[in-house]
């Protein structure tokens, strides 16, 4: 299979994708980012980004719009809504294969494909996703005016969201596995002061029923085992988040227990000429601003190896 | 309006006219939200794909989207945005949330064979 020649290429178009782009396409490095979605990652998740520095307030689909012209502007090729279908992390010269078809070839590679919300994977969860089942409180709050709802989690998330979705909601429930929350205490204090919610704790959501949208839950009491069923008309879920490296399954990339990549100091992973960047990493703290600093680090690193070999 | 580089459906007569001149049509009903937009995206890269295919968008909040947001098949969505998918003006396929690149694909490819 003919290649198209690339210096480094980069999995994934988030910020950090982004930024390792920008900085190794101003190097006159010829640079390629795959996306298998919409470029920008998380941040098109985001409505508001009030803590980017630099930028006061702005969209996460306006700050994603803009640095993808930017790393364009440096004549970074973009590719987004592919298939990845193979990578090649070994040897001098690394590749990658899109859509069964197209096989790029570069001397190094940034992984950059970040994470996702995690989801129950509970029966009927598929199912009523947008019939009542949502992951966005900013998304889909209004379809619940004078309504039940369940939120499911207790970190920041969710008790933030929880308390965002009094402004529409008749009542809030939290169900929480654990008999106290990680969420910062001024969060908590926030959600148990709000006279629409209240709590359900050491339990699990085991199952969702309905017909064309939810109807009933069905939840367990971890400590008692006592289940019962909830008749409910919509549950926002925040359980946290899960690094997107299922692809690094079987390959040789060294992941730690939760399936995050294990790079050095140099942001290189066990690979040699393989760098990684982002949330994909294990890491303490997850933000745009941290993927952007882990990006620039990850391409200088690679243009040095570059120049290097 | 909303600010993607799909052609927006604005009015209710507009709405009729392209469901009676078109025979294959998919219309994403939503705002510029985080699961709207990712649909928007790859509907703009399907373009070049489905030329035999009419994609458009239409703002939820526009008045004239109740031809969408009232629907028999939307019954029961509560996850922006509304997609529905059309053949020689019958609805073929609703979705609702959000639905990525493979999903709308795997939809095209059963409503609008080539
Ligand atoms: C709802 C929400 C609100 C947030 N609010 C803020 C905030 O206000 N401020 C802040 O600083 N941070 C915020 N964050 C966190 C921030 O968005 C992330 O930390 C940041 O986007 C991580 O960047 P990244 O580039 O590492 O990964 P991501 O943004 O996750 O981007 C990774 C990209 O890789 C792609 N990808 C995944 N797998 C593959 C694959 N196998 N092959 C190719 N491509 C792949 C994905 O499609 C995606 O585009 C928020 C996150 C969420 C979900």
């Amino acid at each position: 299979m003919e290649s198209k020649k690339y210096d480094i290429i980069i999995i994934g178009g988030g910020p950090a994708g982004l930024t390792a782009g920008i900085y190794s396409s101003r190097a006159k490095m010829k640079t390629l980012i795959v996306d298998t979605g919409t470029i920008g990652g998380q941040m098109i998740l985001t409505f508001e980004i009030a803590n980017y520095p630099g930028v006061e307030s702005t969209t996460g689909f306006q700050l994603a719009k803009t640095m993808k012209n930017q790393a364009k502007s440096f004549g970074c090729d973009i590719l987004s809504n592919v298939r990845l279908t193979d990578v090649e992390f070994k040897g001098k010269t690394k590749s990658v294969i899109i859509n069964n078809k197209d096989k790029y070839s570069g001397k190094a590679i940034i992984w950059a494909t970040g994470g996702r919300s995690r989801m129950l994977n509970i029966p009927g969860e598929k199912k009523f996703k947008g019939r009542g089942i949502s992951y966005c409180a900013t998304c889909d709050g209004d379809f619940f005016q004078d309504k039940e709802i369940i939120v499911v989690g207790g970190g920041n998330s969710a008790l933030e969201e929880a308390v965002a979705l009094t402004k529409y909601a008749s009542k809030v429930t939290i169900v929480h596995e654990f008999d106290h929350f990680q969420a910062f205490e001024h969060a908590v204090e926030e959600a148990k002061k709000n006279p629409k919610i209240d709590f359900i704790m050491e339990s699990h959501l085991q199952e969702f029923k309905g017909n064309d949208s939810l109807e009933k839950v069905v939840i367990k009491n971890l400590k008692s085992g006592k289940i019962t069923e909830k008749r409910i008309d919509g549950v926002f879920i925040f359980v946290g988040y899960e690094a997107n490296n299922d692809f690094l399954k079987d390959k040789d990339i060294k992941l730690n227990d939760w399936h995050e990549v294990v790079v050095n100091g140099n942001y290189e992973t066990n690979e040699e000429g393989v760098f990684a960047a982002g949330d994909a990493l294990a890491k303490r703290y997850r933000q745009i601003t941290t993927a952007v600093a882990d990006g620039t680090i990850a391409a200088l690193n690679a243009i040095e190896f570059i120049n290097r070999n | 309006m909303l600010q993607t580089n799909l052609n927006h459906v604005e009015t209710e007569a507009q709405y009729n006219e392209i469901l009676q001149n078109n025979e294959n049509v998919m219309i994403c009903c939503g705002r510029m939200g985080p699961m709207c937009v990712p649909v928007y995206d790859a509907m703009e890269d399907l373009e070049k794909e489905y030329p035999h295919v009419s994609f458009y968008d239409m703002e939820f909040d526009n008045p004239d989207a109740h031809v969408i947001r009232n629907l028999p098949e939307c019954r029961g969505f509560m996850g922006l945005p509304f997609t529905v998918y059309y053949k020689n003006g019958k609805v073929v396929k609703a979705t609702t949330s959000l639905q990525n690149y493979e999903q709308i694909k795997e939809i095209l490819d059963a409503e609008f064979s080539k």
